[in-house]
């Protein structure tokens, strides 16, 4: 059976892992090699941020990225998703989606340019849209939730879950191991992101994944 | 030396890298001639099954020239695909053709609604019990993921792995190996697949 992936999320800038809250106030959260050490080495490593071109993808593959995300630039251009995928598979393209609860109608809308700008469409049909187009995965950010700890947004989460057939990775707002129960049932989520509750080593991922195990969620361990 | 075939499917460093841990000596052949002197062969890849088309006539005939000479071949994820005789994936392109059977699409034959790609971590279940290149490895082990497509099961699955349906997740026969998953991605346990290739290719 297949498990539930915990995924650690390293933002970088300027040399620096950051970390901020609801896509802002970014601070600094350590030297991202000594963060990415305290993870493991032979695991599968994606890049995303700035990737506009396929030449951009190729340079992330070849410098050792698994898979490569794309954000704006696939909203500029949908085609750009098809044209990774042809390269190096769908398996290798992820895309990332930030979306926003409007306070008008309760959907969720999607946000370019980390979060600054919005993209005029909706999440559900973004990442259905993006599915076929050749997506591999869908990084799903709650832009309310980035940063706060509040708990992953579950309903986004399984909203966009249930439309597409390719797995959902749900970002945005982990702070205690329960959220991330709530995330993997409710929320219908095959990966769960989270980078401050790691960063700050308020949780290991081997505690996280003990409290999943007992609560019946499958996940991998190193060693039994 | 084992040579590690760089066909443009996908990503060599972390096969580089992973080999390089468990002490191999490497190199990338720029031309079949090259494979003369490997020791083994390891086909890499990930991706779509028509990058397989780079692996031409004179590279086909370097590669079983190797393996007719005794030289193990271990294939990785698309390079374990491409040892069977086709894939729907590209249908009109042949695989290598030294395993029977062809590959198909994860839930095509009807399994249960899962998600494809299949993504992540996933156990496998050793069927044989003596077979080299899982010497070392327990049932249940969980290694690394990330494919649409997959082998049949035969008379040359070492292991199997269930994702919606059972399917071929390590290959054995004589020389030859295949793993679907992604031992250069699969820590500990993907190490030791990797050293026992080596173990094999002396």
């Amino acid at each position: 059976m297949l498990s539930k992936r915990i995924i650690a999320c390293l933002d970088v800038r300027n040399g620096q892992v950051v970390k901020g809250v609801n896509f802002e106030g970014l601070r600094s959260a350590g030297d991202p090699a000594a963060l990415a050490r305290r993870y493991n080495v032979f695991i599968p490593l994606s890049v995303g941020g700035g990737i506009r071109t396929e030449a951009d993808a190729a340079a992330a593959v070849d410098a050792g990225a698994d898979k490569v995300s794309v954000n704006t630039a696939a909203l500029a251009d949908p085609a750009l998703i098809t044209r990774i995928a042809d390269r190096y598979g769908s398996q290798a393209v992820i895309v990332a989606i930030d979306a926003k609860r409007e306070t008008a109608d309760g959907r969720f809308a999607v946000y370019a340019r980390s979060g600054q700008r919005a993209a005029g469409r909706d999440a559900v049909e973004w990442a259905r849209e993006a599915e076929s187009r050749g997506a591999g995965e869908i990084l799903l950010t709650s832009i309310d939730r980035d940063g706060t700890k509040a708990g992953f947004d579950c309903e986004l989460t399984a909203e966009v879950s249930s439309a597409v057939s390719i797995p959902v990775i749900a970002s945005g707002g982990a702070g205690g191991l329960e959220d991330f129960v709530d995330v993997f049932t409710a929320g219908r989520a095959d990966a769960a992101l989270a980078a401050s509750i790691f960063h700050y080593a308020e949780t290991s991922v081997r505690a996280l994944k003990e409290h999943l195990r007992g609560r019946g969620i499958s996940v991998r361990f190193l060693r039994e | 030396m084992i040579a590690l075939i760089d066909y443009k499917a996908g990503n060599l460093t972390s096969v580089k890298k992973a080999l390089a841990t468990v002490g191999a000596d490497l190199y990338v052949p720029a031309a079949p001639e090259d494979l003369a002197h490997a020791a083994g062969i390891v086909v890499p890849g990930v991706g779509h099954f028509g990058a397989t088309r780079a692996l031409d006539a004179p590279w086909i005939d370097a590669i079983l020239a190797r393996i007719g000479e005794g030289r193990p071949l271990l294939g990785i994820c698309l390079g374990m695909q491409w040892l069977f005789e086709g894939s729907d994936e590209a249908p009109d392109l042949p695989g290598l053709g030294l395993l029977s059977g062809r590959c198909y699409r994860l839930g095509a034959n009807g399994g249960r609604g899962v998600k494809v790609p299949h993504v992540g971590w996933n156990s496998l279940a050793i069927e044989r019990g003596e077979t080299a290149i899982l010497e070392g490895v327990d049932s249940g082990a969980q290694v690394y993921f990330t494919h649409s497509y997959v082998a049949p099961i035969t008379g040359d699955s070492a292991a199997v792995t269930e994702h919606g349906e059972n399917f071929a997740s390590v290959v054995q026969r004589g020389y030859i190996a295949g793993v679907q998953f992604h031992p250069e991605k699969s820590g500990e346990v993907g190490l030791r697949i990797l050293r026992n290739f080596l173990d094999l290719a002396g």
